[in-house]
């Protein structure tokens, strides 16, 4: 037991301290999606238009719908590309 | 029982002022004259589309706030549809949140007309335009 607490390191343990996702609508109260803002929907596209995963953003499955629903509204009115290369 | 919609179309880059104030007279009118009423406008004015549309790579768009009966929405599709000067269109119902985040916005537009206007008006007197400039920016980053 004693010889445990001396075990000793070379190189001090990486220890991940990762920062807890949150969604971002929950957490600033934000109830609607708007279409008509595609600098906010730029937020949760990728470089290339495609929607980033919730596994990324971190957004509740709730909130994920609804920003899925106004980047297609934004994208039918010519607002957001459908395809593109350097959107950022 | 009336429902709150919100329309916003895509006119021709090729219109004149006067013809794209026809365009949206056309269907302000139509929307009133079919029992609907309008609750707001806004013009976006000339704006760079993401992507060509028909070969044009800009457009005019206009946005309709409207109460109306859930079955004149597809009237006025079908408006926009014959209409040769419209490129795209959408149309989409408030929910209340919906309703509640287009009076914000409205209010937040209204305000942000009224906040440069002083500004304008005193560019001589330097610190005074410090001021409005600082009162300006929160209203901004309120709006996201």
């Amino acid at each position: 037991m004693a010889q445990n607490d001396n075990v000793r390191y070379l190189n001090p343990p990486t220890v991940e301290v990762r920062k807890k996702k949150y969604c971002r609508f929950k957490k600033a109260g934000i109830k609607y999606v708007d279409y008509k803002d595609p600098e906010f929907l730029k937020k949760f596209l990728n470089e290339q238009g495609k929607i980033l995963p919730r596994r990324i953003t971190g957004t509740s499955l709730k909130f994920q719908r609804k920003v899925a629903q106004a980047v297609k509204r934004a994208r039918s009115l010519a607002l957001l590309p459908y395809v593109t290369d350097l959107l950022k | 029982m009336l429902k709150q919609y919100e329309t916003v179309f895509i006119a021709t880059p090729v219109l004149s002022d006067a013809q794209m104030k026809e365009a949206v007279a056309k269907y302000t009118d139509f929307i009133k004259s079919n029992g609907g009423e309008i609750v707001y406008e806004e013009d976006w004015g000339l704006k760079q589309l993401a992507y060509p549309i028909q070969h044009k790579t800009s457009g005019f768009y206009y946005l309709i706030e409207f109460k109306a009966e859930p079955e004149f929405v597809a009237n006025l599709e079908i408006q926009y549809k014959r209409d040769e000067r419209i490129l795209r269109f959408l149309t989409v119902a408030l929910d209340k949140d919906a309703v509640a985040y287009a009076e914000h916005r409205r209010e937040m537009k209204a305000a942000k007309k009224n906040a440069p206007a002083p500004a304008a008006e005193a560019p001589k007197a330097e610190e005074v335009e410090d001021v409005t400039e600082y009162d300006v920016e929160p209203v901004e980053t309120k709006e996201d």
